[in-house]
């Protein structure tokens, strides 16, 4: 068994500093051991996108990388957007367009898109799809959610309300 | 008036599953939980010489490691999960189900050997490495053909051959309709093989706890009583100390329906014998290589029609491969059989099939279940007839379909139901109408395609006309409850995958009850809550389950209805059922709450009259006489690049009926789902094996599934012909999209390059494949 590395990681702005084993990928340290479970597996090959997190503000693929490369830096998973009651806009416009079928995609296609629709106003389909390329869904046929990308991009920039309602405050 | 039912309602279950909070397998954790994985097969077709499991053993943090030796007695082939259709006469079916692990020979890739159940996942692949596996290879059975001829090697040593089943059904005289023929054409269609692909894999979490004498297993299960039931029966236990829990599933699509032996059922005996809960996620290399699959099948196909294109009949002989094992019986060569015909009048149809045992993964249904070769057979010889008579491809499927006035229709064959296949309504030339418009077909064809061609584009356009038999029985079953909050309880046994039930099936109490939908709590696929029932598949769980679930709305209304009237001192009639209250119609300001009147129907001392029960709450159950028929058709307008074969889909159009619409919210998203799988089924995945059996494309960087960026803008025209086969007129929709896309794709394809002299006879496509075609077809 290999010998355990200590690492410090912010998660939805909480600092974890635990030891795992130098092999662990980030997916399962996130899932397993810090219990944060909406972040799901699809491939473990880095193709689905269903592990998408946010990493230092950029999404990455969980599955792909190790807990251990995650030390000292911050990571944001699907509860660290919004909650049942205060939804980050995002989710409330994946819920207004029916943007989910069986979900389990979801929280990855959130977290890629996240960025997405926070730096752009007017996103056209195309550069939508392109956005959502690196993320397979299986349910939906990918138009509900390149309807709530739009929905979500257009409210998010109509008003002058601070980013995100919903998120964590660190 | 409706106030509930047909409403574009947004989802109850959304906001848990769009904040990570909703429970999937994978999410469940137990102190002191193990962990499986299974050393699988690299061969197709081995014998099994010894299987050394010692040094596995021996690895730290393995608690132990099982072969087909290890299980003794348990170790036993499932039960055949669908009964075949006996009904139909000179029947031949050979029944071998799967088996939990191979014994004494390997009968396809990824077959699991031994299991290894461990601290963690990570040490239980680590100690996979540690099994020390002698096998003998034997020459594979990959070819359908070649499975049938003598001297070929067999899949199953006990049979005299690779034959599994054979079936035959004939509707008038397909030889003497031959005879009058104007034009006879025939053709033959080779279909290859797909992966369902849910994003999320299979799985199980297994708990036995010993003092209760009680199993919980949480799976990924589309039927999760069937489940309880065959761990009961394995097991010994009574079927109530078994409890299946299917929480939220990363999607279905069919092969969840599956009861599988080596994963789910062989892991209940492991933690029995343990003592220690035991969890097993499959990963996505065993999906492609372990959860069924479905679509293969060769055709050798025979159209008679006259001058004017009207089909006099249709043989079809075709080859369908069910892989190692037939569990699931016929369900998908008869889906192929009893859709061919369609929506088209076809007097005379003859139609065999030959099932061969393969060394292949086990077959079962995918959304579409079939369907979507039958389809691909009738279209393709509609548009061979069509080509050789000069005829316009809407105008030959015009003259075809079956008038509107013509239900019900006997379709002369048995159906999915074992019995004679008979569709319940429609409007079949209403639909191809109301897609033809709305695609604009006439002045694409007469304007728009002959302007692009001239630029040097290839253009095309396909429009594709199916039926759907859906909402098939026996039976589903729902309990509602109304709770003392004024909240309402409905508990229902079949699972679910994403299809909205937390919401439709709300909105089919709120109408009778006239309470918020979102006060309607809906628990599916927990046997602990509701204990009868078949499953969720055959696009039935609208239709069967929303059935059973309006007659106890129904049940629990008058009940409701039964009692305010004493209390509120007004007869029946007078009431009305609004806002979570009974209230008097005329006098507002005289009601009473539901949750008051729960309370009130549930005395906790005093006396009841005889024969009282308790609550307002209500159990009914419905199973049709037989499957309700959907239909539709679609049209699509593609755009080749004849340099780098990639197809764009400019314009794609259904025109669809389903009955009555519970929610056309979630309808829309269950056909754009369906649509983006038959898009993949088209042109973008084919599970491809060598010749020796190996699977070459068993990761997702090989095998594409469809991406945003592959899948057009769906537009959808609705139809609504009430079914007549239940209360409510629903008939099924969760696999509508899958099941003509693949057929109107090469049809407008084979448009786009009409004058190249290409024929698509085959599925899926690629943009290989159409290249090798096209020259092909040049060089000739």
């Amino acid at each position: 068994m290999s010998d355990l590395v200590k690492i410090a990681v912010a998660v939805n702005g909480a600092r974890h500093e635990c030891s795992v084993e130098p092999r662990l990928l980030l997916v399962d340290f996130l899932r397993h051991e810090l219990g944060l479970t909406g972040t799901h597996v699809g491939c473990e090959h880095g193709v689905c996108g269903t592990c998408t997190i946010l990493f230092d503000g950029e999404p990455m693929r969980s599955c792909l990388i190790f807990a251990v490369q995650a030390n000292g830096h911050e990571i944001r998973t699907v509860e660290g957007l919004g909650t049942i009651e205060n939804l980050h806009p995002l989710q409330q416009a994946f819920w207004e367009a029916h943007a989910a079928q069986c979900g389990f995609c979801t929280p990855g296609m959130l977290m890629t898109l996240v960025p997405f629709v926070e730096n752009q106003a007017h996103p056209p389909e195309e550069e939508i799809r392109e956005a959502l390329a690196g993320n397979l869904c299986r349910c939906t046929g990918y138009q509900h959610i390149v309807d709530a990308v739009k929905l979500a991009a257009q409210r998010l920039h109509q008003s002058e309300a601070p980013l995100g309602d919903g998120e964590v405050q660190p | 008036m409706s106030n509930f039912v047909g409403k574009r309602m947004i989802r109850n279950e959304d906001p848990r599953l769009l904040t990570g909070q909703a429970l999937f397998v994978d999410d469940v954790q137990i102190p002191g939980m193990l962990h499986a994985a299974f050393l699988r097969s690299d061969y197709p077709h081995a014998r099994i010489r010894s299987i050394d499991t010692s040094a596995a053993a021996r690895h730290p943090g393995v608690a132990a490691v099982f072969t087909a030796q290890d299980m003794g007695s348990f170790w036993q082939p499932g039960p055949l999960l669908v009964p075949a259709p006996h009904s139909i006469e000179g029947l031949i079916f050979n029944k071998r189900t799967q088996i939990p692990m191979a014994k004494d020979k390997v009968r396809h890739q990824g077959e699991a050997m031994a299991v290894v159940i461990a601290e963690s996942r990570y040490v239980a692949e680590d100690a996979l490495v540690d099994i020390v596996v002698d096998l003998e290879p034997l020459e594979a059975v990959t070819d359908l053909e070649r499975a049938l001829a003598p001297g070929s090697p067999l899949v199953h040593d006990d049979l005299p051959s690779n034959l599994a089943s054979f079936v035959r059904q004939r509707k008038g005289d397909y030889e003497a309709a031959r005879q009058q023929a104007d034009l006879v054409i025939s053709r033959r269609l080779v279909i290859d093989r797909g992966v369902a692909g849910a994003l999320e894999n299979r799985g199980v979490v297994a708990a036995w706890d010993p003092k209760q004498a009680q199993m919980t297993i949480w799976a990924t299960t589309q039927a999760p009583i069937g489940f309880r039931n065959i761990v009961a029966a394995a097991l010994g236990l009574s079927e109530h100390q078994v409890r299946v829990i299917a929480p939220f599933l990363g999607g279905g699509f069919g092969p969840k329906i599956m009861l599988s032996q080596p994963e789910e059922v062989l892991l209940t005996w492991a933690t029995k014998k343990l003592g220690r809960p035991i969890k097993w996620i499959e990963d996505r290399q065993e999906n492609f290589l372990a959860t069924t699959q479905e679509r293969s099948q060769i055709h050798d196909v025979e159209i008679a029609v006259t001058g004017d294109g009207r089909v006099l009949g249709l043989k079809d002989v075709f080859i369908h491969d069910t892989g190692a094992y037939n569990p699931y019986a016929l369900t998908v060569p008869l889906n192929t059989q009893t859709h061919t015909m369609g929506p088209y009048e076809i007097p005379n149809f003859h139609t065999e099939y030959t099932v061969v045992f393969t060394n292949k993964m086990i077959v079962t249904p995918v959304r579409g279940a079939g369907r979507p070769q039958g389809v691909f057979v009738m279209e393709r010889m509609l548009d061979a007839a069509a080509r050789e008579l000069k005829i316009d491809p809407v105008e030959i499927r015009r003259r075809n379909l079956i008038p509107a006035g013509a239900f019900p229709k006997a379709q002369g064959i048995i159906g999915q139901d074992f019995t004679e296949l008979v569709y319940d309504s429609g409007n079949y030339p209403a639909t191809l109408e109301k897609a033809v418009t709305m695609i604009g077909y006439d002045r694409f064809v007469r304007e728009e395609q002959p302007r692009l061609r001239a630029t040097g584009r290839s253009v095309g356009i396909g429009v594709v006309c199916f039926t759907e038999s859906t909402g098939v029985g026996p039976y589903e079953g729902a309990r509602i409850t109304v709770e003392a909050s004024g909240d309402v309880s409905l508990a229902t046994g079949i699972g679910t995958q994403g299809q909205g039930h937390f919401t439709s099936f709300a909105q089919l109490v709120a109408e009778q009850l006239g309470v918020d939908p979102r006060r309607v709590h809906v628990v599916t696929g927990d046997t602990s809550q509701f204990h009868w029932g078949a499953g969720t598949f055959a696009s039935r769980g609208a239709t069967v389950a929303g059935n059973a679930i309006n007659g106890a709305a129904g049940r629990v209304r008058a009940k409701i209805l039964k009692l305010a009237s004493q209390v509120l001192d007004t007869p029946e009639p007078e009431l009305e059922l609004v806002d979570g209250c009974v209230r008097v119609a005329d006098i507002p300001e005289k009601f009473i709450g539901l949750g008051e009147l729960a309370v009130l129907a549930n005395p906790m001392r005093g006396a009841v009259k005889t024969g009282t029960e308790p609550g307002l709450e209500a159990t009914d159950y419905f199973g049709p006489p037989f499957g309700a028929t959907a239909s539709g058709t679609v049209a699509m307008i593609v755009e080749v690049d004849t340099e780098t074969m990639m197809v764009e889909i400019k314009r794609y159009v259904i025109a669809h009926d389903c009955g009555t619409v519970i929610n056309p919210l979630i309808v829309d998203g269950q056909i754009h789902g369906g649509v983006a799988l038959g898009i993949g089924n088209a042109y973008y995945e084919k599970l491809a094996y060598d010749e020796s059996g190996q699977l070459l494309s068993g990761t997702l960087t090989d095998y594409l599934m469809p991406r945003a960026t592959d899948v057009p803008r769906i537009e959808i025209g609705h139809l609504s012909t009430p079914s007549p086969l239940n209360p409510l007129g629903t008939k099924g929709v969760g696999e509508a999209g899958a099941i003509p896309t693949p057929s109107c794709f090469v049809q407008a394809v084979e448009n786009a390059l009409a004058g190249r002299k290409i024929e698509i006879l085959e599925l899926p496509l690629s943009p290989n494949r159409l290249y090798e075609l096209l020259h092909e077809g040049q060089e000739a």
